[in-house]
């Protein structure tokens, strides 16, 4: 399998991450319900809505996580679908979420497990292993820039973690996975301003003509630091409404009150 | 008396010829002793308590013939298996083959550290296995370290046994510690096949202000792995035990801490790595006689298939040993949904100021841990394998003589390829 594969062919074509007509449920409730979505090579797309309208379950299902129902659709990554793909193999396709909760692992150092990730893509590429001057070179850099000292990197993953910390370092793996597309999943959820600007410029320093964002969030602050190229409204299960930043800033100023009425 | 009892399983009725003939060679009061007390109980069933989960009566068919002394032959193949097998730590080895002191085989053990043949004595335990084992073991060999000597890498005790089809074999060791000595042991069971009925004692005494860690592999195949320890702990000595079961067909590990002297610290542990159609019991039983001691122990099994796993552990504060602090813990993840864990903690508390506490939980591989990993492209089966590395791990680790620590993380990965 390889990574960056570009199975396209018509010159100019920009779609990266297609989404189908998807319905999906958990426990025969309906959560997403005929839901499309195009995001562009080098777009930086959110999707924002209230509570309960599905955003977080689209971010699963999108990654894999067992437990939800397909009933429709075709999620296309640079035209290959992505629901008859493990949750490993769609990583190594180039799908990387970042967790609005990161699962705690005791007994697994963080480093032990950024060594797992990063080796996994490059075996899977038919590379060989990074040898450890080299991964723990690449680390330090990644780190670095994201104020995680190298201590934290010892401690098991994610355990004992502080909100900032566990969303600091879900941005230190997409860094290191340089992934296709970035996944956000409410990634300003428990973050103060200052961890914010520094979670927000990691990924800014990501954003990439061959790369794209999907930033998921209820509400429009973490937009003034990642700058969107195009909002999405959700609201029970489906896109509602699509447009310029400008969307973001109203749906600040009036809630989502209407959209919510008009999906119903 | 005896007639009556032994009547009831055929198994039974072979111990009891097995004794008789070797009361024929060489007649010992003390081993008539130590028959009659096992005579009087027998083979343990269900119904007795201790045993509940792992019934003898109904599982020992019958008693293999026991191995007798070893020939000239049985001694060059056992340096040839010895030469091929791999260290499990570093430090001197010393060498038992069906239960009997190899001297030619064993190595120069440091200053401080002697070594004799012949039975070794402790205080009374009440269970039949830990008396059969005193009655038919050989002599055996005890391994004192002398009073103050400390020594900087473990001992390793390899029990062997020979080829013979279907036997069984007894053991006996015992290891003193003099007073404020400190020392690391290893106890391997090597090379038994599914043939193999033994039946292991190891007793370790410890002086005022000793430290011994202690650590037990089973990793081999025998039928049956019956492995009594019977431990002492006098006044602020501490006792570190340790055991990683990774084989057989059917093994029970018990162990008896007597909690002698005021101060007295223990720290108990294991891994079980329980598959297929294995069984393996690890039951335990502390006995806090002294004021002041402080136990831990800290036990975790990972069960897959068809297995069967048991934790039973019984902490007894007697009336004297206030101030006592005990904690014990037991974990198991279940791989299969045929897979099981028994876990049966108890207490009993006569003292009236002590600090005791219990936990035990049955899971299975937690799915949002696995995803995790799966997330960032490591495959389902190696997710898995990382999850359960930590998990066995994490007991691992609470080994303070860190030269033991990695053989056993290895035996642990090791063992986990095998399952992929």
């Amino acid at each position: 399998m390889t990574v960056n594969s570009a199975r396209r062919t018509r010159v100019g074509d920009r779609r990266m991450l297609e989404i189908k007509n998807l319905s999906v449920s958990i426990e025969d409730k309906r959560i997403l319900d005929n839901l499309s979505l195009t995001v562009n090579a080098g777009e930086v797309a959110a999707i924002m809505g209230p509570n309960g309208s599905g955003k977080s379950t689209l971010a699963y299902v999108l990654a894999g996580k067992p437990a939800y129902q397909v009933i429709s659709g075709d999620i296309l990554l640079d035209g290959d679908n992505l629901l008859e793909l493990e949750p490993n193999e769609r990583a190594l396709k180039g799908l990387f979420l970042a967790f609005q909760y990161p699962t705690e692992i005791p007994g697994v150092a963080a480093m032990t497990f950024l060594k797992a990730a990063l080796n996994a893509q490059r075996r899977a590429r038919g590379d060989n292993d990074l040898t450890t001057p080299d991964f723990m070179r690449r680390v330090r850099e990644g780190a670095q820039a994201l104020k995680i000292d190298q201590e934290m990197l010892r401690r098991p993953l994610n355990v004992g973690f502080s909100g900032g910390e566990k969303k600091r370092f879900e941005v230190l793996q997409m860094a290191l996975l340089a992934p296709r597309v970035g996944v956000l999943d409410e990634t300003d959820s428990g973050l103060d301003i200052d961890a914010l600007r520094v979670v927000a410029e990691g990924v800014n320093a990501l954003r990439d003509p061959k790369r794209a964002f999907v930033v998921i969030t209820h509400y429009q602050r973490l937009l003034d630091y990642i700058r969107p190229d195009v909002v999405h409204v959700m609201a029970r299960g489906r896109i509602v409404a699509t447009g310029g930043p400008e969307l973001a800033l109203e749906l600040e100023r009036d809630g989502y009150r209407d959209y919510a009425e008009e999906a119903a | 008396m005896m007639a009556d009892v032994l009547n009831r399983s055929v198994a039974e009725r072979t111990l009891s010829r097995q004794f008789a003939e070797q009361e024929r060679r060489e007649p010992s009061s003390a081993r008539a002793a130590a028959f009659a007390r096992f005579a009087a109980a027998g083979l343990p069933s269900r119904r007795v308590e201790a045993w509940h989960y792992t019934d003898l009566l109904a599982s020992m068919a019958d008693a293999a013939p026991i191995l007798p002394a070893p020939t000239r032959a049985d001694v060059e193949a056992a340096r040839s298996r010895l030469a091929g097998r791999e260290r499990f730590a570093a430090g001197p080895q010393v060498v038992l083959l069906g239960g009997r002191l190899m001297a030619e085989l064993s190595e120069p053990l440091p200053t401080g550290v002697s070594i004799v043949e012949g039975p070794a004595e402790t205080y009374a335990v009440d269970d039949p296995l830990a008396a059969l084992n005193e009655a038919l073991s050989p002599p055996g060999c005890t391994i004192s370290v002398a009073p103050g000597a400390k020594l900087a890498e473990p001992i390793t005790v390899v029990h062997l046994t020979n080829g013979a089809p279907y036997h069984s074999v007894y053991s006996r060791t015992a290891i003193a510690l003099d007073v404020e000595a400190q020392a690391s042991f290893v106890e391997i069971f090597d090379g038994a096949h599914a043939g193999v009925q033994r039946h292991a004692a190891t007793i370790m005494t410890l002086a005022d202000g000793a430290r011994v860690t202690h650590v037990a592999v089973v990793g081999d195949e025998p039928g049956l792995h019956i492995e009594t320890q019977i431990c002492e702990v006098a006044e602020t000595a501490k006792l570190a035990a340790f055991g990683l079961v990774s084989g057989g067909e059917l093994t029970r590990r018990q162990i008896f801490v007597r909690m002698a002297g005021n101060e007295a610290k223990l720290s108990l542990g294991g891994l079980a790595l329980i598959d297929g159609a294995r069984r393996a019991d690890t039951t335990l039983q502390v006995v806090h006689a002294a004021p002041a001691g402080t136990s831990r122990e800290f036990y975790r099994a990972i069960v897959g298939d068809d297995a069967v796993g048991v934790f039973q552990g019984k902490i007894i504060v007697e009336k004297a040993a206030q101030k006592t602090d005990g904690a014990m813990k037991s974990q198991a993840i279940l791989l299969s949904p045929r897979a099981q864990m028994n876990e049966k903690p108890e207490l009993e508390i006569f003292a009236d100021d002590v600090v005791c506490g219990h936990g035990a939980t049955v899971a299975s591989l937690d799915p949002e841990q696995v995803f995790y990993l799966q997330s960032r492209g490591i495959p389902n089966n190696d997710a898995k394998a990382m999850l359960l590395e930590a998990f066995g791990a994490e007991s691992i680790d609470r080994i303070e003589d860190k030269l033991l620590v990695d053989p056993l993380r290895d035996r642990l990965a090791a063992w986990l390829r095998t399952r992929k």
